[in-house]
């Protein structure tokens, strides 16, 4: 059954997304290759989308994935399923558990995580900025020609005004790009 | 009074919820905007240990400290209306967009937009990481980060389907015991 199958993998991807839903990707991207849900493809789209649209990127994937499997309902159970994790440990730690995030050996579990979930993030974007590039062992040359566009715009940006590009501008910008260099 | 205070938990977080772009970091500046200065529901102390508690546990960061003050505005079902506010518009907008995203993309002028957007995409998570990694200032940290990287290097190179759950309870698990080596004989 479709809503139950929504329901478990979101949760799970609920139960195990520190640091945000960067490091929650890798895991996302498991889950949802595993049933066939959408195309890797789809998905890297979909990420940008949930990143130029309010809210969190989290709650915007599991709508939009649930929504394509399981219509409205589906989006609803998705979601539903990928906040009840979050939603529930604040209510014990606030309640009860307290003591519990004090206590030295859960601390220094998490001081484990932390990083860890770091290590994902960079390599999980340096892996798809190179997946892009070489696709089954092909240099894609306009993917190449506007990952160096982005990377100097980026320092441009950065060396111009010492501040850092936003991520919607970038996006709007490898948009454009993407439609000049892909359609020549 | 009750209901109107329900009503603003609400209202407040669907404001949030609805004009935050890039996920939950991002909100942290427009929550303590609202919720701290105008509204006084939580101390600037109390909005940095419910970050540090929603870094500390999984979840999207966002619904963490929408339940939080929830909570502490009025209890339960304060907590349900304040997440709902914050789950609402970005679940409305998403809805919406997913009606026509497929069609969409049929278009070649959109699809070539998104060909540009992927990219960028993989570039802004590696930034967001890189960020992250120049916050932390512990040797240990440093030499997590090191293996993990290369840990998830390997993984994706060989395609190998290890899921990341187990690299982070194996990195927990490893982090507890150096702890417990180092302090072995100190206290109880």
């Amino acid at each position: 059954m479709i809503y139950l199958e929504l329901f478990i993998a979101f949760l799970k991807v609920g139960c195990f997304s520190f640091g945000g839903a960067y490091g929650a990707i890798p895991l996302i991207k498991e889950t949802v290759l595993s049933y066939h849900w959408v195309s890797e493809e789809m998905l890297s789209y979909f990420i940008a989308v949930g990143e130029s649209t309010p809210g969190s990127i989290m709650v915007n994937l599991a709508t939009y994935i649930g929504n394509h499997q399981g219509g409205i309902l589906g989006a609803i159970v998705a979601t539903f399923a990928v906040v009840l994790p979050a939603f529930l440990i604040i209510l014990l730690v606030v309640s009860l558990l307290k003591a519990l995030l004090d206590n030295v050996y859960i601390k220094a579990f998490i001081e484990g995580i932390k990083p860890c979930v770091i290590g994902i993030i960079i390599a999980t974007g340096l892996c798809m900025i190179i997946e892009n590039v070489i696709f089954e062992f092909q240099l894609d040359i306009n993917a190449f020609i506007i990952t160096l566009l982005l990377f100097f715009s980026i320092y441009f940006y950065k060396y111009k005004t010492k501040k850092e590009l936003s991520p919607i501008y970038m996006i709007i910008l490898s948009a454009i790009l993407g439609v000049c260099i892909y359609s020549i | 009074m009750d209901k109107n205070k329900i009503f603003y938990l609400f209202s407040t977080f669907f404001k949030i919820g609805l004009f935050t772009f890039g996920g939950g970091y991002a909100m942290i500046s427009l929550i303590e905007d609202e919720c701290v200065e105008r509204k006084q529901w939580l101390t600037v102390d109390e909005l940095s240990s419910v970050v540090a508690i929603a870094e500390s546990t999984p979840g999207p960061i966002a619904i963490n400290c929408a339940t939080y003050v929830g909570y502490m505005q009025k209890g339960f079902f304060g907590a349900v209306i304040a997440t709902l506010g914050m789950v609402l518009p970005s679940f409305i907008v998403i809805l919406t967009i997913s009606l026509f995203f497929d069609r969409f993309l049929e278009y070649p002028i959109i699809s070539n937009a998104f060909k540009g957007i992927k990219i960028a995409v993989g570039i802004l998570i590696m930034q967001a990481g890189i960020k992250m990694l120049k916050k932390s200032n512990h040797k240990q940290s440093y030499i997590f980060i090191f293996f993990s990287f290369l840990t998830m290097i390997f993984i994706n190179i060989f395609s190998l389907k290890i899921s990341t759950i187990y690299l982070l309870l194996i990195f927990g698990c490893i982090s507890m015991s150096i702890y417990y080596i180092n302090n072995k004989g100190d206290k109880v």
